[in-house]
């Protein structure tokens, strides 16, 4: 007995070593797993943020504008529309730089400020009419090459014909700056407009309120529609051989490539219903099918982890199977179904797939109004601005995403506060 | 308290669900020019359509990128409110095409030119300059090429650029372009590789008697990874040209023109892609762009007739217009005021075939 004792005490110890030795390379190799991953990511963040930062910011310049009568209504009549407020300012440039002659010399300074200048004084005008013939100091938009040169994006040592500035531009920047007619700021452009082609004059509004109205309409229909089947494949459903059909079809639906939901998107909802292109309103009927498999899950998921004894309680004191449904396995099962349904929205937001097939790919500069304008969403925003050729958009590319993650985390904070706030534990 | 806030927020939600289903049968009539079609003219689309959103009482155009024959069949499906009032192009409309949207009941369609693109081969700005042929083109990335006896093909043998010209380096081949999808791509195996395919004699000789094997021997690309389809996306290939010297890359002269402090672009029989050189007509690599109109929609769907005016003004098109700095090189002066004019009288396309 002792020396069998002795045997089997023997064999762990001698064992010991290896198996202590197993332990800290698989913790090892965790570790190295997860470092790998969160190097991913950082460099991930980090370059974004790098790159887009920027993008938040953009260069001003100050202009002394003469709305001059003779060069806004030169016979006599004003007409806004077609009012040439770009020469007014052409005249503040000319004559903040006197020294400038000559053709080429002069389109070159033109190009310093945005097209923007134009409407912006049109505005101004329009709001006040008694501006016209005064002359007003006004910060009006550089022009997008300018705002790379001025943040760094343009390395201005390089030789002069490789780069979108010229020597005279630099040199007039250069003075602007010392005079104290050029600043950086607040990009607020970038949240109150739609997409333009100036980099300058473009912003996410357009894109986010597409996004917005998209994910009223899926929550308005996955919603209800996922809560209520998930409630009858739980509570009411016979299991038969049918029930377990319906269950295996939509674990696989959840898992379905989202491009072959525009597909049907395109088939059913465009060509079949004639609703219009590029709406959100479709937009969101197709994000929300793509969303229900994953509200439905979630909801039976919440539903089974009611404990049986609540329902019997009910029954037990006369409650009908659709009072014990609804006063107590609903409102229980509820934070779980409000989770499944934020992670499904977080996950509609950010797909741009199945919008390609139903013309939401599109420049659309208007901010969409209702569920039947045209409308793009923030994915496809970044995919459209990763494409174009004017370098500005790379750092607008890198802010769209800052945003669009942003409005991930704080969907998937919500999902994780309601679980943290409203769960039970039995 | 729970129980009835939860029935409530499951009947609102139905009824938002309701309301939203019926607006959108209320909608009817368009009240904003609808553009689709190519990603090429798209550039230059959507600038016009803007400055004419800003500069006109009429909403801004809705432009959507298709591609050149994606947009063409949307545009080919019917006439009315539903379907797209113009459709950009980089390639002209096919005799195919034109039949299908007569069918569909479009019969009367206005092609509009509205000017050249060059596509250019490109590498980074640090890497040796290169002067190539298109024959050297062809032969570099054709998927089969010439032997050594007439009327034989042999499967693409050269590796190096050595290989293909003593003349030139030995470096790897290597060259990113755009997928078969899209139009740069049918533009550069027509101009460049067949431009090429056609020095060689018995191969020219094919295009008279066997028109399909000509095809197939100038059209096809290889495909043993000599050339990477790098997807629609240029930023992404001047970024790839920037990380590896030996790489060139394929693109619209709009992206050279962009990124000129990043790559270069090679000279092609001795002619390098300049704006210029594009505009005169020399470079042989350089393309029309196109729209196409439906004349039934004019005068029905608001700013259409406005649309079309911007687009073919002097400060949109012209020489020096707001479309040539974006890299759309512009037509002659008498080019521009035939096919204005035309534009304005809304003269039909006519195919020679007709």
């Amino acid at each position: 007995m002792t020396a069998n004792r002795k045997n089997s005490r023997e064999i762990v110890e001698a064992g010991l070593a290896r198996r202590r030795r197993k332990e800290a390379t698989f913790r090892a190799t965790g570790m190295l797993a997860t470092a790998v991953g969160v190097i991913f990511l950082g460099v991930f963040f980090g370059t974004l943020v790098m790159q887009g930062a920027s993008a938040f910011k953009q260069t001003f310049i100050k202009l002394d504008v003469e709305m001059s009568e003779s060069v806004l209504a030169p016979d006599g009549d004003l007409d806004l529309a077609y009012a040439d407020f770009d020469g007014l300012v052409r005249d503040a440039l000319r004559r903040g730089f006197p020294a400038v002659s000559g053709r080429k010399e002069r389109r070159e300074l033109y190009r310093l400020v945005s097209v923007a200048a134009g409407y912006q004084l049109r505005d101004e005008l329009t709001s006040d009419p008694s501006l016209l013939g005064s002359t007003i100091t006004i910060w009006v938009p550089a022009s997008s090459n300018v705002d790379m040169l001025v943040k760094g994006n343009i390395d201005p040592a390089i030789d002069e014909s490789l780069r979108p500035i010229s020597d005279a531009q630099a040199g007039w920047i250069e003075s602007l700056q010392q005079a104290d007619r050029l600043e950086t700021r607040f990009n607020k452009a970038l949240f109150t407009n739609g997409d333009s082609r100036e980099p300058e004059l473009a912003g996410i509004k357009g894109a986010l309120m597409g996004s917005f109205y998209m994910l009223v309409v899926t929550v308005a229909l996955a919603f209800p529609i996922g809560v209520a089947a998930a409630i009858y494949l739980e509570e009411f459903a016979p299991r038969s051989r049918w029930s377990d059909l319906i269950e295996v079809n939509i674990n696989n639906l959840a898992a379905v490539p989202s491009i072959v939901f525009g597909l049907l998107g395109l088939a059913v909802f465009i060509n079949w219903m004639a609703l219009p292109r590029s709406a959100p309103l479709v937009g969101g009927l197709v994000l929300s099918l793509l969303t229900l498999p994953v509200i439905i899950i979630a909801s039976r998921a919440a539903i089974q982890a009611v404990p049986p004894s609540i329902r019997e309680a009910a029954l037990s004191l006369g409650a009908s199977k659709m009072q014990v449904v609804f006063h107590h396995v609903l409102p229980l099962a509820l934070p779980g179904m409000l989770t499944g349904t934020i992670i499904g929205m977080s996950r509609a937001l950010g797909e741009s797939a199945p919008l390609l097939m139903i013309g939401m790919v599109a420049f659309i500069v208007d901010v969409p109004g209702g569920f039947t304008d045209p409308a793009t969403a923030l994915p496809v925003q970044v995919y459209l601005w990763a494409d174009s050729p004017e370098r500005a958009f790379a750092e607008r590319t890198s802010a769209a995403i800052i945003v669009l993650l942003g409005f991930l985390l704080i969907m998937n904070l919500a999902a994780v506060i309601i679980r943290k706030r409203m769960e039970r534990k039995w | 308290m729970a129980k009835k806030s939860t029935a409530k927020v499951l009947l609102a939600s139905a009824l938002i669900s309701m309301t939203v289903g019926a607006t959108a049968v209320a909608q009817s009539g368009r009240d904003y020019v609808y553009v689709v079609g190519s990603s090429t003219v798209y550039p230059f689309s959507t600038v016009v359509a803007e400055r004419f959103g800003r500069s006109s009482e009429f909403k801004t155009p809705k432009v959507e990128s298709t591609g050149s024959g994606g947009g063409l069949k949307l545009f080919c499906d019917g006439v009315g409110v539903d379907y797209p009032d113009v459709t950009n192009s980089s390639r002209a409309i096919k005799q195919s095409e034109v039949d299908t949207c007569a069918e569909n009941g479009v019969t009367e369609i206005v092609e509009v030119k509205i000017g050249y693109d060059g596509i250019v081969l490109a590498n980074a700005l640090g890497a040796p300059a290169v002067s190539l042929t298109r024959a050297d083109l062809f032969r570099a990335l054709a998927r089969e090429v010439p032997g050594e006896a007439e009327g034989e093909l042999i499967e693409n043998p050269y590796t190096t650029w050595a290989d293909v010209n003593p003349s030139l380096r030995a470096t790897r081949i290597e060259v990113l372009g755009p997928p078969p999808t899209s139009g740069t791509r049918d533009a550069f195996v027509e101009l460049a590789m067949e431009g090429g395919c056609k020095t060689v004699p018995w191969i020219k000789a094919l295009k008279s008697t066997d028109k399909n094997r000509y095809k197939a021997i100038c059209h096809t690309i290889r495909e043993d990874g000599a050339f990477v389809e790098a997807g629609e996306n240029d930023n992404l290939i001047v970024q790839k040209l920037e990380a590896n010297p030996d790489a060139f890359g394929i693109f619209g002269f709009s992206f050279l023109d962009q990124n000129a402090e990043k790559v270069k672009g090679a000279e092609i029989d001795g002619i390098e892609p300049t704006f210029d050189a594009i505009a005169d007509g020399s470079y042989p690599v350089s393309r029309p762009l196109y729209f196409y109109v439906k004349k039934a929609h004019v005068d029905v769907i608001p700013g259409l007739r406005g649309f079309l005016r911007e687009f073919t003004s002097e400060r949109a098109w012209g020489d020096e217009g707001y479309l040539s700095d974006r890299g759309l090189i512009p037509m002659p002066d008498d080019e521009r005021g035939e096919i204005a004019a035309n534009v304005k009288n809304l003269t039909p396309l006519k195919l020679a075939s007709e």
